[in-house]
């Protein structure tokens, strides 16, 4: 009787960690299409989908660690690297978007300022040049 | 159901609502990747697609019971970062390797 329902309490928790998860990477992807311009639709992605995605991960710890013997680490793996990259590449992605002077519902920063942080102006650097 | 017979009803529903939603969130960033306007655009829909197809491999182990494909989503997760990185890097400096 314990067991059963211990095992009934495990498939709770990670069937719900398992809907909190999806549900934010559908934010996460649904913000991608409904924001407005290339700055707002930076957040969603870096945020929600990481917060999705870790929580299926916390999801597949735990069940994997209730059903096999030892603790599994394999998703803290996978996690801790998606944590890690995840503000990285929405890093390189702004800056690149600023370099292109992707245009912005809140206007862009001032062109002096721009241009001290990526060296040339974009104008006169074509992109595949050197 | 055949690899799993000992998972109960509220964990098989739960697993099936995850990856209706998961395959929602990979259409809709794939949306993004077709019409984002801006070249930066379409690499922020290849990041979210990479971090949704990690994800997608999270259930499918889940569901199979199986820690076969955890490698595969960590080299994803990798390659995904490394060309997220080379196709900014492209766009800001012209090049990739300087």
């Amino acid at each position: 009787m314990t067991i059963e329902l211990t095992t009934l309490l495990v498939e709770l928790f990670v069937a719900l960690l398992i809907l909190i998860g999806a549900g934010f990477t559908l934010l996460g992807s649904f913000g991608l299409v409904r924001l407005r311009d290339l700055y707002e639709r930076l957040h969603t992605p870096t945020k929600a989908t990481t917060l999705g995605v870790g929580s299926l991960l916390i999801a597949s710890a735990v069940f994997f660690t209730w059903r096999e013997p030892g603790v599994s680490l394999h998703e803290v793996l996978v996690a801790v690297f998606l944590f890690i990259t995840a503000p990285v590449s929405a890093h390189l992605i702004a800056k690149a978007a600023l370099h292109q002077r992707t245009p912005s519902r809140s206007g862009l920063p001032t062109e002096t300022l721009l241009e001290k942080h990526d060296g040339h102006s974009a104008v006169e650097r074509s992109p595949t040049g050197h | 159901m055949n690899e799993l017979p000992e998972t109960g009803l509220i964990l098989n529903l739960a697993l099936a609502v995850g990856f209706l939603l998961v395959t929602a969130a990979v259409l809709l960033s794939l949306w993004r990747l077709i019409i984002g306007p801006d070249q930066p655009d379409r690499i922020l829909a290849l990041d979210t697609l990479y971090v949704n197809t990690v994800a997608l491999l999270v259930l499918l182990d889940i569901k199979l019971a199986s820690s076969l494909y955890f490698e595969a989503a960590l080299l994803i997760a990798l390659f995904g970062f490394v060309g997220t990185v080379a196709l900014a890097k492209f766009l800001t400096r012209g090049d990739i390797i300087e």
